[in-house]
């Protein structure tokens, strides 16, 4: 297989959480990737991937990092961004159970923790129309709900009842699940379509 | 069709294993730190942690006491579960599956089964399968990590020495358990089968953390981390992940003064490589516990030894 060398480089904000297993796949699929911890480092990217992990200690070390203000910017200009589970909350222009200030960019409510604490903790398929999947795994712990959408954006991602767990908006996808904890590497590629070579 | 219900109900044993590691993957880059009232926990939450465990006294205190420790009261796990969004832990002693029932009761997220506690089953730890809360669990060496893993522990962490902000034995087992996953490489088939005997532990186990060269759940370093250079420390040795237990309420009377170090800890575990940015963590802290060196504890004192 040949190796993407002209390929952009993708960001994955390394300040907490599992954004080891977001560059193991992007490892596997040859993508030139680098760990996010300072402000420098977001002049170095084409795109974005903010992992799973506790919000509110992503969310501090992005102030305490520098990264908070250049970073907002950088999405409000077209950076393409992917936020898994507390990444879709760092976006999310509301959150219910959450004192600190996110970055305020998408048009979504959402609520913290909204299934219950680790107990309730759950996977369950998840259809995805626009990859033609109707069982992409869905793990979901301790996930966040997405309550309101703006009419502008676009749901992408459905569990069976119809609850959105995942959507799109101009250079920005959501998904409350993880899946850098699968083998599924397909929502992966689709978020790479979106980066301009 | 009862064969078909058996495996359904295995998947969803092994769905929820699946999550419960996957909750210690969220962990990762963090720091868990102990605390023993609501308004600790708040500063925690406020410093950047991404967990708390709930105590009614931190292991130093615990050490000074003597006596019995137990599983904390009831009524101090709820009002900090209530005080937090952050996941909350809480200890167990080793082998009391009973505590443990409670606490997968009360809700925590995750039961740590810690030798900080006095044990209560000098053969058995819980097993942990039979539960839908995740367990972590300590560790001084490949074996033990590998025997909590087959018994269900979702997560280790070093043992260290808990209560004494002595970093050399978490600085050991950390070490040790390292070299050991390493050592597997070199060995034959029949090697292996004699360690996995030695170990007693299924040789699958070992086969698995040996391809994949780290063990198949999280890894964290506790007991004895007192400042930031201790937590990066860790992080450098490879752990993926921190507990902090005494060192920070027990650094000062002070709220600014445990707050400042609280956050300098959780900003030099996300930069542990970073030498200037330390420089500049390190350089906020006004005060550090005091702590007891591990040396100087005779082995009966050492929390350690309990649990094998």
């Amino acid at each position: 297989m040949k190796k993407n060398t002209n390929y952009p480089t993708i960001g994955v904000l390394g300040l907490q959480g599992d954004f080891q297993e977001h560059i193991e796949i992007l490892t596997k699929l040859q993508i030139p990737y680098i760990k996010v911890t300072s402000s420098e480092d977001l002049d170095k990217i084409n795109g974005l991937i903010i992992p799973g992990g506790e919000s509110t200690t992503i969310i501090k070390l992005l102030k305490t990092n520098n990264i908070f203000k250049k970073l907002k910017k950088k999405i409000q200009l077209g950076l393409p961004t992917w936020g898994t589970c507390a990444g879709a909350i760092v976006l999310a222009k509301k959150v219910t159970g959450l004192k600190l200030e996110t970055l305020k960019i998408l048009e979504i409510d959402v609520a913290r923790n909204a299934y219950g604490r680790q107990k309730e903790s759950f996977s369950a398929d998840v259809s995805i129309p626009k990859l033609n999947k109707n069982r992409f795994p869905g793990i979901f712990i301790r996930a966040p709900k997405i309550n309101k959408i703006s009419s502008k954006i676009k749901p992408i991602a459905k569990l069976k009842n119809g609850e959105i767990v995942g959507i799109e908006e101009k250079n920005i996808i959501v998904t409350t699940f993880h899946p850098e904890l699968t083998q599924d590497d397909s929502l992966h590629k689709y978020f790479l379509k979106k980066i301009s070579h | 069709m009862a064969g078909k219900t058996k495996k359904n109900s295995k998947n969803v044993k092994v769905d929820q294993h699946k999550l419960n590691i996957g909750l210690a993957q969220m962990l990762k880059g963090g720091v868990i730190m102990d605390v023993v009232t609501p308004d600790q926990a708040k500063l925690a939450e406020d410093a950047g942690a991404c967990s708390v465990m709930a105590l009614e006294r931190v292991p130093s205190d615990i050490r000074a006491a003597g006596g019995v420790a137990r599983m904390s009261h009831v009524k101090l796990i709820e009002s900090i579960c209530k005080a937090v969004s952050i996941p909350v832990m809480a200890k167990v002693r080793i082998g009391h599956f009973v505590e443990a029932q409670i606490l997968e009761s009360i809700g925590v997220d995750y039961i740590d089964e810690s030798e900080v506690l006095t044990p209560a089953d000098e053969q058995f730890h819980i097993q942990k399968n039979n539960f839908k809360t995740p367990f972590v669990c300590g560790a001084r060496n490949l074996g033990e990590a590998v025997r909590r893993i087959h018994e269900g522990a979702a997560m280790i962490r070093t043992k260290g020495e808990a209560g004494t902000g002595d970093i050399v034995e978490a600085v050991r087992h950390m070490r040790t358990i390292n070299e050991e996953i390493i050592s597997l490489n070199k060995m034959s088939a029949v090697k292996l089968n004699k360690k996995a005997k030695e170990m007693r532990v299924p040789i699958a186990i070992l086969k698995d953390i040996r391809k994949n060269k780290k063990l198949p759940v999280v890894n964290f370093a506790a007991g004895g981390i007192a400042t930031p250079a201790d937590a990066a420390l860790m992080m450098q040795l490879g752990s993926e992940g921190v507990f902090v237990g005494s060192g920070i309420f027990k650094s000062s009377e002070q709220y600014r003064e445990q707050l400042t170090l609280a956050k300098s800890i959780v900003k030099a575990v996300t930069n542990y490589d970073k030498p200037d940015i330390l420089r500049n963590v390190s350089s906020k802290i006004t005060s550090t516990m005091k702590g007891q060196s591990a040396d100087s504890l005779v082995n009966n004192e050492k929390l350690s030894m309990r649990g094998n």
